[in-house]
């Protein structure tokens, strides 16, 4: 069934957004559309939009942003604002792989130092850096809702939990 | 990890073992959507707002505002849509039970929006689970579709006049969004920031529209209150905080998990030495943070031996709050000064930047500690912090502020020592 349609008057009216836009196929348009489809306000879907780009096209580059600002008839200062408010978008490279390991209370005193210095050691990066090979990044981040299970890190939508040293082996080792 | 129930029969819990607890089918085979079918047989909305009432429910998501009364603010002659928002964005550390509950038991949330949406005249409804829960919303959206082709969702549910729909909605990786008011910033669009209050969602929310902002665990809640009488609910717990409670346990005790327990179990140190297997390696218990780390700590002479009673007045008269429920534990190898450390750079970096106090404040706080933890602190620096918290709360646009400056004034209060011993540098 359809939403109830609200008038809300837009912000502003879309400006001129330059030449580079980024373009997607059909599916990926279907997806959008589907998202757009739960909301009486396109702007709604900005959130599900940005991650659908940043999937698509690595993170949130200009040609993707000026994409969202059409799309969603929004200014290219909107998306821009919205996007670096918040953790999970990228508005830079990011290595194939993202492990984002929890540093939070619980995971910290569970072990996460020593995870940390694992990881870290074996991909021969710090904190906040990517490999040379942009394969891998990684970051430390705040509590990700597996206190019980502590240590843990996410890479991409992934939870490993309950981490041993041995057990990060297995699992970098077979990231490809 | 433990899931179960202790002290009561399960509840909220009742389903997480069975094989395919996510599936219609077995929701359904265990009372699933018998709560939806008798609200819509024979309760008027008024009817279902007077056992939400009845059943004394608090909201789960850290307030515990009660559930009831909330609804009863909705204006009923207003013209404007209404929405039922589900808050998932559990981002408070130490807390991991909407997770397991959408996880096991995605319908029994979807039953109790449902309900809320019939209560509340709300055509239109939203699950905003945070970013890095990307599971649990493909989780979710396998269960819409399935409540859907099952005439649960849509026009004429189960073949009467009520009709709505639930979508998912996804956050973004940002704590101040599980905030009522920002989070619904955060769902028109919009960078997270919190609203001014009042006017409060149930007036002016979503869309300026009525708006009913929930907890997972509230919502779930719904379905049982419906089936068992709001009455026999609120006497499975106390007078003034019914029903039962899911905590999250983690950090030093030989069983982590997701209780539920009676609101008002008896008593503390049992739960804790008992229930969840006592202290890792057989060590000494030092500190809890029983709420999440928004409420003060609590140091070991406040638990043992004090029965304290597992609910809103209980944990308060021992000097903290239940919070979000999220027991974080710790034994005797803890430095508080550390823990404390770590929890106000949560709040730094997780301060929305909105509000002078908060942003400053947060990021001056770490600043001090680093300088501290680098081996330089000075006596006065204990009273230099409890100056700063004192400009942060009460001070701050919204309740983030406040939760950032209760740990350490806890702290210092209740572990001295921990904070003396890189204070004052010994000879
Ligand atoms: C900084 C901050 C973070 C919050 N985070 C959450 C959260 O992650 N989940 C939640 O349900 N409530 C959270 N709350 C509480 C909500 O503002 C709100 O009270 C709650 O969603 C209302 O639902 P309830 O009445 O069912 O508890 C937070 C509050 C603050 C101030
Ligand atoms: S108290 Fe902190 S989180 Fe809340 S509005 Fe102010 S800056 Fe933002
Ligand atoms: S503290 Fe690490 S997941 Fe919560």
């Amino acid at each position: 069934m359809s939403t109830q349609p609200i008038q809300i008057q837009p912000l502003s009216q879309p400006v001129d957004i330059g030449d580079e836009v980024a373009s997607f196929s059909v599916d990926v348009e279907q997806e959008i559309d589907s998202h757009l489809a739960k909301y009486p306000v396109a702007r709604s879907a900005i959130l599900p939009l940005m991650f659908i780009v940043q999937r698509e096209r690595g993170y949130l580059d200009a040609p993707g942003v000026a994409y969202l600002a059409r799309r969603l008839r929004l200014r290219i200062t909107d998306i821009w604002e919205v996007a670096t408010f918040y953790s999970m978008l990228n508005t830079e490279p990011v290595g194939k792989y993202h492990i984002q390991i929890c540093k939070t209370l619980s995971c910290k005193i569970m072990g996460e130092p020593g995870i940390t210095d694992h990881v870290c050691k074996k991909l021969g990066i710090k904190p906040g850096e990517t490999t040379a090979d942009g394969k891998f990044t990684v970051s430390l981040v705040e509590c990700l809702g597996s206190c019980g299970t502590a240590p843990m890190f996410q890479i991409g939508f992934s939870y490993y939990e309950n981490l041993t040293t041995a057990k990060v082996d297995q699992i970098l080792d077979s990231l490809t | 990890m433990f899931i179960g129930a202790i002290g009561c029969e399960p509840l909220q819990l009742a389903r997480v073992h069975l094989e395919n607890s996510r599936s219609l089918d077995v929701y359904r085979k265990n009372g699933g959507y018998e709560a939806i079918k008798k609200v819509l047989d024979s309760m008027s909305p008024d009817d279902v707002i007077n056992e939400l009432k009845k059943s004394a429910l608090r909201g789960r998501g850290g307030a515990g505002f009660p559930t009831g009364m909330k609804w009863s603010f909705v204006p009923k002659d207003s013209p404007k849509p209404k929405y039922v928002v589900c808050n998932a964005d559990e981002s408070e550390p130490g807390t991991f039970k909407d997770r397991y509950l959408m996880e096991r038991d995605p319908h029994m949330l979807i039953e109790g929006i449902l309900i809320a949406a019939y209560a509340l005249g709300a055509k239109t409804n939203y699950i905003y689970t945070r970013g890095e829960y990307r599971y649990l919303i493909d989780i979710m959206d396998v269960a819409l579709d399935e409540a859907r082709a099952a005439g649960l969702l849509g026009n004429k549910i189960l073949g009467t006049d009520f009709g709505c729909e639930i979508y998912t909605h996804t956050g973004a990786g940002a704590y101040i969004c599980g905030e009522e008011t920002a989070l619904l910033s955060s769902l028109e669009g919009m960078r997270g920031h919190p609203r001014m209050k009042p006017p409060f969602p149930a007036v002016s929310g979503l869309y300026a529209c009525p708006t009913v902002v929930n907890n997972v665990e509230t919502l779930t809640a719904v379905p049982d209150i419906i089936k068992m009488g709001g009455e026999a609910y609120q006497k499975l717990g106390t007078e003034k905080s019914g029903g039962t409670k899911v905590w999250s346990v983690s950090g030093h005790v030989n069983r982590p998990g997701v209780y539920e327990l009676p609101m008002g179990y008896d008593d503390m140190e049992k739960f804790i030495m008992e229930d969840c297997g006592g202290i890792l390696g057989g060590k000494q218990l030092k500190a809890v943070i029983p709420g999440g780390s928004s409420v003060y700590i609590m140091c070991a002479d406040q638990i043992i031996g004090k029965d304290v009673r597992m609910d809103y007045e209980g944990i308060v008269a021992a000097g903290s709050s239940v919070g979000s429920g999220g027991f974080i534990v710790m034994d005797e190898t803890v430095d508080v000064f550390e823990s404390t450390k770590n929890l106000t750079e949560f709040y730094k970096h997780e301060s929305c930047g909105w509000c002078t106090p908060c942003r400053e404040g947060t990021d001056w706080l770490v600043k001090v500690f680093k300088r501290i933890a680098a081996g330089n602190g000075r006596p006065e620096d204990a009273q230099l912090m409890l100056d700063l918290c004192d400009n942060i709360e009460g001070k701050s646009f919204c309740p983030l502020g406040d939760a950032a400056a209760w740990p350490i004034q806890s702290a210092i209060k209740r572990f001295p020592e921990d904070f003396r011993r890189h204070l004052v540098r010994e000879p």
